[in-house]
């Protein structure tokens, strides 16, 4: 069984800051991790590998230093792995992000079965997979929380929904983003890491996938960040005086005033 | 301070702390409450290839030396020195394998010790031979078919849960410590049985148990090394153990040291937080002064042992004395900072320095080390008059 796993290299907090000249992520003196939830996507890859047998290959869209989270990968269990980096490739949106890696699983020849996280906790969008799935032509299905049974052809998991979980029987291939009640992923072993380290791992730009410069990056997004604002908190008080009784009228009156009774 | 650890040894030394803080430390608490060896934590560490640090290349392992060792005891003793000694004593359990085994014997147990697939153990004390190790009483004695083996050893590190020990029998009792073996006991072998399960002050998720043998049949290709040897081989396989000891207890007064300093740094009296008073300032010092030349002395003792030197004893029982001392000192400061909330179980500390007293005691009471520190002395002396 051929497993792809796309994963992305995210800033390792939460408190992400925007240079606001130029509305992109600030990244210096911040440590870049795995999406977390690509580490169950990971984890679930390996776990299917090491019972079926095959191999799993991870691929990541990113400059030269997402080659990190790949050797990561690789001592997590990963078998192979593909850096999609050029400059071409920048200031992607969902869409380019998408086509980009859609592109590379087709170069990878035949996949069984690809995993990705539900979204990223750096973009939030959740998209790229099932973007990815469109263009492939394959199936999809999203929060996979269980994979039931896997064969030849066929998938059956259990995916969360609001208010329970449904089951869902697929064909295969298809893409499944997974939730991360999933499984709990393991923390590498030291031949792993060792392995990592002298690991070769393939850079593919839009030469090697033979894809058009404004196809991709920039140039093949159909959205662009025209600017990053947080919401402004405002709160206002007000203290009333008076006698409690004057309190209470005067806390109706309010509240009627707002329409909230 | 930096050590010039290779690239090896910091991988080594990052991966343990991240298992020891991302999955010890959610159940060190529970584990120590329970006395429950930690066996999830043992797949855990047998997953990230850690057994496999302290055995040699050619069978599965990554040939590390006594610093390796150290540097993971060191890390999981930080957070739970239970689990530190339960990691240790496997290695402990095939290091006179390690040492004295054949070829065949040596790729027969240690693929599955580097596996963490079964743990090993060391068995020499009895209840007559605790410091007085040579006055052991189990028998081996020689039959048609290998070694019947009679007697019990006690306090066993690991016992009941480790599937291959190392014991330390008379196959000569005419001779005495002189006719000591030591021969491989496979657990399940019959008339090997484990009786009492101790209940410890400290390191209470680690095993430790009687073994019982009763006209237990051990095969002949199971004896390391040549029979009679087997007292000095325990003797120098302590003389090389004794820096793990050294680094569990770096690890202890490392960790309490930092519960320490986390706790004066959050606890507000007076209007001010603990550490801006001079008198836990002065105590929290020591209390790093005292952690890191032991950490100091420890690697200094463990590269003396990988270095292939001859006469370890008295660096290897030098640094066990300091650091199990300073462990000692570290951990009884770090109640006395947390004061009240310290000597509740609530608190990580009070487990710290229950863990901390059997490092003055096993691998050699500290007074017994001493002895050993003053014989040399005596040598030295009487060498160079």
């Amino acid at each position: 069984m051929n497993i792809v796993v796309c994963l992305k290299q995210v800033p390792g907090t939460t408190e992400v800051k925007i240079d606001p000249n130029t509305n992109t992520l600030i990244r210096q003196g911040i440590e870049n991790i795995i999406n977390p939830f690509d580490t169950y996507a990971l984890e679930e890859a390996v776990r299917l590998k090491e019972k079926h047998g095959g191999k799993v290959t991870v691929i990541t869209m990113g400059p030269p230093q997402a080659d990190a989270a790949l050797r990561e990968a690789i001592s997590l269990g990963a078998d192979e792995a593909v850096l999609l980096s050029d400059r071409a490739f920048a200031g992607a949106d969902t869409w380019a992000t998408a086509n980009t890696l859609a592109k590379a699983i087709f170069k990878l020849g035949k996949t069984d079965l690809i995993i990705c996280g539900r979204q990223t906790i750096d973009g939030d969008t959740g998209q790229v997979g099932p973007e990815m799935a469109e263009m492939l032509n394959i199936p999809f299905v999203a929060y996979v929380s269980k994979i039931e049974e896997i064969k030849e052809n066929y998938l059956r998991v259990s995916r969360m929904v609001e208010d329970g979980h449904e089951v869902i029987e697929t064909n295969l291939p298809a893409v499944i983003t997974v939730a991360k009640e999933i499984n709990v992923p393991r923390l590498p072993s030291l031949r792993g890491i060792m392995k990592s380290k002298s690991a070769g791992i393939a850079t593919w730009g839009i030469k090697e996938l033979g894809v058009d410069a404004n196809a991709v990056g920039l140039a093949g997004s159909s959205t662009q960040v025209i600017k990053f604002f947080f919401p402004q908190r405002v709160s206002k008080a007000e203290v009333l005086t008076g006698d409690a009784a004057a309190q209470v009228d005067k806390l109706i009156d309010k509240l009627k005033e707002a329409n909230l009774i | 301070m930096d050590y010039f650890l290779t690239e090896q040894q910091k991988t080594i030394k990052a991966l343990a702390r991240r298992i020891a803080e991302e999955r010890i430390l959610p159940v060190r608490a529970e584990l120590d409450e329970k006395e429950e060896f930690p066996w999830d934590i043992v797949k855990e560490l047998a997953a990230a290839d850690m057994f496999r640090v302290f055995v040699p290349e050619q069978y599965d392992g990554l040939g590390g030396g006594c610093l390796d060792l150290c540097l993971v005891t060191e890390e999981l003793s930080r957070i739970c020195s239970g689990v530190a000694v339960t990691y240790a004593a496997s290695a402990l359990g095939c290091m006179t394998l390690m040492e004295y085994g054949t070829e065949e014997q040596k790729r027969r147990f240690l693929p599955d010790i580097a596996a963490g697939k079964k743990l090993g153990a060391f068995a020499i004390t009895e209840p007559t031979a605790g410091s007085d190790a040579s006055n052991i009483k189990t028998t081996a004695e020689k039959v048609a078919g290998g070694y019947l083996l009679n007697g019990t050893k006690q306090f066993i590190t690991n016992g009941g849960e480790a599937e291959i020990y190392t014991v330390i029998a008379l196959t000569d009792k005419t001779k005495g410590a002189r006719g000591a073996s030591a021969i491989i006991v496979e657990k399940g072998t019959e008339g090997f049985t484990f009786g009492k399960k101790e209940k410890k002050m400290g390191i209470r998720t680690s095993a430790t148990r009687e073994l019982v043998f009763r006209n237990c049949l051990v095969p002949e290709e199971n004896l390391l090394g040549k029979p009679g040897l087997g007292f000095v081989q325990a003797m120098r396989l302590f003389d090389k153990s004794r820096p793990g000891i050294g680094a569990q207890a770096v690890g202890l007064a490392q960790g309490a040291l930092e519960a320490a300093t986390d706790y004066a740094q959050e606890r507000v009296q007076f209007d001010q937080p603990l550490i801006t008073l001079p008198v836990v300032q002065q105590m929290l010092a020591e209390m790093a002064i005292q952690t890191e030349a032991a950490r100091a002395l420890v690697y200094a003792a463990a590269r003396y042992v990988d270095s292939g030197a001859k006469d370890v004893t008295e660096s290897s029982a030098t640094a066990k004395v300091f650091a199990s001392d300073a462990a000692m000192k570290v951990t009884i400061e770090a109640v006395q900072i947390c004061g009240g909330a310290g000597y509740m179980r609530d608190y990580p500390v009070e487990k710290m320095m229950r863990d901390a007293k059997i490092l003055q005691i096993y691998e050699g009471t500290n007074q017994i080390l001493r002895n050993a520190i003053a014989v040399n002395l005596r040598k030295r002396k009487a060498r160079t008059a």
